[in-house]
């Protein structure tokens, strides 16, 4: 039978005593990380100071350390790749004949958009300033949703920055260190996006839910919304500018979803805008 | 080596068309060596790893710390409270100790920070770490035993 002094003698031992090659008790590091927690929410200067060029250190040594497998990684797809190619080529058939179709009524709306943006002064949305960025450690977690970017204020780079794939949103900056970034990705548990929905015209506040979709929270009541409408950023934060695509109304389990346009699990460059569109006059 | 190798580079141990079967193999890694051989795997290194960890995944600095050493604090209170190791004890202990640490990772993130974790990756990854213990022991016993042979030498 254990008796409660064993307990008690093993829990003393177990964070207290030191093995014989242990510099530290378990007791005094437990302590240093609660003091270390505690430290992160002081914001001063010279902390900030010290965990930017911690960070920064880190994910530079993060981003040598990954090379080799990162390397390895691609082989592997191409082999995937390889076994799948006649598949793909009878799928890319289909969906050319299908593209072909598209472009015709593309042309058509492009044509009529232009003649309705002449009519209504417009802005061009394309039309912005923006840094290009390499993904240098995507940690891919299945419960938080960032990756870290290498370039930092040293180039201009703030918090709540739009970062995009192409033309579409994926995430916002959220942290800025002197030579990195970490963008927080649309499809993060904590990310809230405030949207406009396309052709309703409908506002929502887009969450994401940690897969490769989100949810849309506050729509209106007698919403009618189908399966196809387009989501973009409707600019009510102050923070994006409106107009940015982040993807397409889907229903899934009887609850409508945003499918976004982007791959996120697939992220290698990224563009950071770091203006306002301008207006086409000014161009 | 081994454990700042898996906490500074972004692999995960998780299969792309499998996403669910994500597995947290850092907390394996520390219960079994503090466990077994807390001479190899020093707390300092366990702590330092903790802080890589939290700057790398982006989490406010400590988390990962705290959460590894308090993981370590229930190895440590079993190996000194264990007259016979068996690798089918350890694994019963180490469900309720991954369950503690990671609600501990849980609450600290929701409580004193504001972030919002989905538990229900994180309880499945929880899971199938559990499930996972036995297989990477047997692995870790085998090198285990290839080190007591190669310091024999």
């Amino acid at each position: 039978m254990v008796s409660r002094d064993d307990f008690s003698i093993a829990i003393r031992s177990a964070f207290l005593k030191k093995a014989t090659k242990q510099k530290f008790s378990l007791l005094a590091l437990i302590v240093a990380s609660i003091v270390l927690l505690s430290l992160e929410s002081i914001n001063s200067k010279s902390l900030n100071f010290v965990r930017s060029t911690i960070k920064d250190v880190i994910y530079r040594a993060s981003f040598i350390v990954s090379i080799p497998m990162n390397t390895i990684r691609p082989i592997f797809t191409d082999i995937q790749n390889y076994f799948e190619i006649y598949k793909r080529y009878e799928i890319a058939i289909i969906e050319l004949q299908q593209l072909n179709n598209q472009q015709n009524q593309i042309d058509y709306l492009k044509i009529e958009n232009d003649k309705l943006k002449k009519i209504i002064g417009d802005t061009d949305i394309y039309n912005y300033e923006s840094i290009t960025t390499k993904v240098l450690v995507d940690k891919a977690s299945p419960f938080l949703k960032s990756v870290i970017l290498n370039k930092g204020f040293n180039l201009g780079l703030k918090k709540g920055m739009a970062v995009l794939k192409g033309p579409y949103l994926i995430g916002r900056i959220t942290e800025v260190n002197y030579l990195s970034s970490r963008a927080l990705l649309i499809s993060d548990l904590n990310s809230r996006i405030p949207v406009f929905i396309e052709p309703m015209g409908y506002q929502a506040i887009m969450s994401g839910i940690g897969d490769d979709l989100a949810i849309l929270d506050f729509l209106p009541k007698d919403h009618q919304l189908e399966i196809g409408n387009l989501v973009y950023t409707s600019g009510t934060d102050g923070i994006f500018f409106p107009g940015i695509p982040i993807g397409r109304i889907e229903l899934i389990k009887e609850k409508f979803h945003v499918k976004f346009f982007s791959d996120l699990s697939q992220l290698y460059f990224t563009n950071v805008i770091t203006s306002e569109p301008r207006e086409k006059n000014n161009k | 080596m081994i454990l700042f190798f898996f906490v500074i580079s972004d692999i995960d141990i998780d299969l792309e068309k499998l996403n669910f079967l994500s597995f947290n193999l850092i907390y394996i890694f520390i219960f079994y060596w503090v466990l077994k051989n807390p001479n190899i795997l020093g707390y300092g290194f366990i702590f330092l790893a903790g802080i890589i960890n939290d700057v790398v995944v982006g989490l406010p600095i400590g988390v990962s710390s705290f959460t590894y050493l308090i993981l370590s604090g229930f190895a440590a209170y079993i190996r000194y409270l264990t007259v016979q190791p068996s690798l089918i004890y350890d694994w019963i202990v180490f469900i309720p100790s991954v369950a503690v640490t990671n609600s501990a990772y849980y609450y600290i993130l929701g409580i004193f920070f504001d972030i919002n974790v989905d538990y229900i990756p994180l309880s499945l990854n929880t899971g199938i770490t559990i499930l996972f213990y036995p297989i990477v022991g047997i692995l870790f016993n085998f090198f285990s035993k290839i080190i007591i042979v190669e310091k024999n030498v």
